[in-house]
């Protein structure tokens, strides 16, 4: 179930993850993030199945994350057909974990995940555990450390602009970008095209993400792109494709 | 049918989808003698170029593969690490021996200009080089996913192998072809529309090579 968050509180459930898929692959979408946003660990092998059957139908760049804990859980993931893996909590509670990450499963394949809410004193404060809880560290001290463990990316995701259509939370995306060498994906408050292309012009970010608008939309990420391109981004143009691939089961229609 | 080899390095699940996806019989082998009954063979790979090849060498693959494409002249299809043990040798963490099927060596992206990092990981635009049934319905240019150090060196004698570049701060190859031999620098089980075209043109290679043989 693919779920609108709005201020990471869930809303509405939007509908079916592999139909979302199908769309995105048709409509040249450059990489794909699955995320376990679930509330309690307890979903995670039922995640895991739905990794398996997107990855099937996915020809494009696949990360996971959510509720990743272990070696043992990225590992999982790897094997249920994702190409890279995200992770929040456990990196900023046993911060090593990344290196061994790293270390063992290549740099390229890791994804820190950091969300951050703005304090009354204009600071970007690090939050984890599904948005839960504040840690006190700032934004930029968090992504340096991450960087310096060998992550391979950063998802930043700004939590006052989630789902408010308001466009990024820009300033918090550029004291992340100024900071860190690796690529960092802005996400997190997506309402109209141009809110992509600042991301990357005024932001600074490598790659820009979106989800709501992506969903409610059909042709949503050809728009984008062809918007994108329009604005002088280096981006990948659109490319309709289309994929000759059944769905199981097969409903045959009756009567006709 | 299709043989993919299994030797440990990377996730084989995207590229057996992506075959299986466009409706090619496919399979998935760590036994070189497997080999015997493919029609082509993938040898797809993520990881480094000295396990790569300790790892082939030590399940016996590769006086088997020597066999059947070089003196059988079965389609072969290199992707991203596949491509590079073509080469003589590589330079990667130390100097190991490659298939030697090219002359050529492999070496770590050195951009010339700043603001290009490596690994080298991302969407690039490859520029065709020549003509080729591998890259057909593609026009001129096409946009691949890369993620890679190192990159396949040929010689200056080699140098009409090359099918494709592309640009990172400096010139990469990004596919080669010696006769039955193809090798892509990119994945193309995760560059989506384009990525699949290249698998279904290499599909078509095969079939088409098939119905040559049976005519013999």
């Amino acid at each position: 179930m693919i779920v609108q968050s709005i201020n990471f509180k869930h809303t509405n459930v939007i509908g079916n993850a592999i139909t979302a898929v199908d769309f995105f692959n048709s409509w040249a979408i450059d990489e794909i993030v699955l995320l376990d946003v679930s509330r309690t660990k307890e979903y995670h092998e039922e995640f895991l199945r739905v990794v398996k059957e997107l990855s099937k139908r996915c020809f494009v760049p696949l990360t996971a994350g959510g509720w990743v804990e272990s070696v043992e859980d990225i590992r999982n993931l790897l094997l249920n057909g994702a190409d890279k893996v995200a992770i929040n909590t456990r990196a900023f509670e046993q911060p090593s974990f990344i290196e061994e990450a790293a270390t063992i499963f290549g740099n390229q394949c890791i994804v820190i995940s950091i969300d951050a809410k703005r304090r009354a004193d204009g600071e970007y404060e690090v939050y984890i555990d599904r948005g839960r809880k504040a840690t006190g560290t700032l934004v930029e001290v968090w992504a340096e450390a991450v960087e310096q463990l060998k992550a391979g990316e950063i998802l930043l995701t700004s939590i006052d602009h989630d789902g408010g259509r308001k466009g990024y939370d820009l300033n918090l995306i550029k004291k992340v970008t100024s900071t860190v060498t690796i690529p960092v994906i802005a996400f997190g408050g997506v309402g109209k095209w141009q809110d992509l292309v600042e991301g990357i012009t005024v932001g600074g970010a490598e790659a820009v993400a979106a989800a709501n608008i992506f969903h409610y939309m059909e042709h949503s990420t050809k728009l984008a792109k062809e918007y994108l391109v329009e604005q002088g981004i280096d981006t990948r143009k659109p490319f309709f494709y289309v994929l000759n691939a059944p769905r199981k089961p097969e409903y045959k229609v009756r009567g006709y | 049918m299709i043989a993919i080899i299994d030797y440990g390095m990377g996730n084989l699940q995207s590229i057996r989808n992506a075959f299986e996806v466009l409706g090619a019989e496919v399979f998935v082998t760590n036994d070189p003698n497997d080999l015997e009954r493919a029609t082509a063979i993938i040898l797809p790979g993520v990881g480094a170029f000295r396990d790569g090849m300790r790892n082939l060498r030590e399940k016996g693959f590769i006086p088997i593969l020597q066999e059947q494409i070089i003196e059988q002249k079965k389609p072969y299809l290199g992707i991203c690490l596949g491509m590079q043990f073509l080469a003589k040798r590589s330079h990667e963490h130390g100097l190991y021996e490659g298939l030697g099927w090219i002359d050529g060596e492999v070496t770590l992206i050195k951009p010339e200009k700043g603001g290009y990092k490596v690994p080298h990981v991302g969407w690039n635009e490859v520029q065709f080089k020549r003509k080729c049934s591998l890259f057909n319905d593609l026009g001129e240019k096409e946009t691949f996913y890369f993620v890679h150090s190192y990159s396949l060196v040929p010689t200056i004698d080699e140098q009409n192998i090359v099918l494709g570049t592309t640009w990172h701060g400096t010139e990469i190859v990004a596919s080669i072809q010696k006769g039955n031999i193809f090798g892509v620098q990119f994945h193309p089980e995760k560059s989506q529309g384009a990525g699949l075209k290249i698998l279904e043109n290499f599909l078509q290679l095969v079939r088409q090579q098939g119905q040559d043989q049976d005519k013999k």
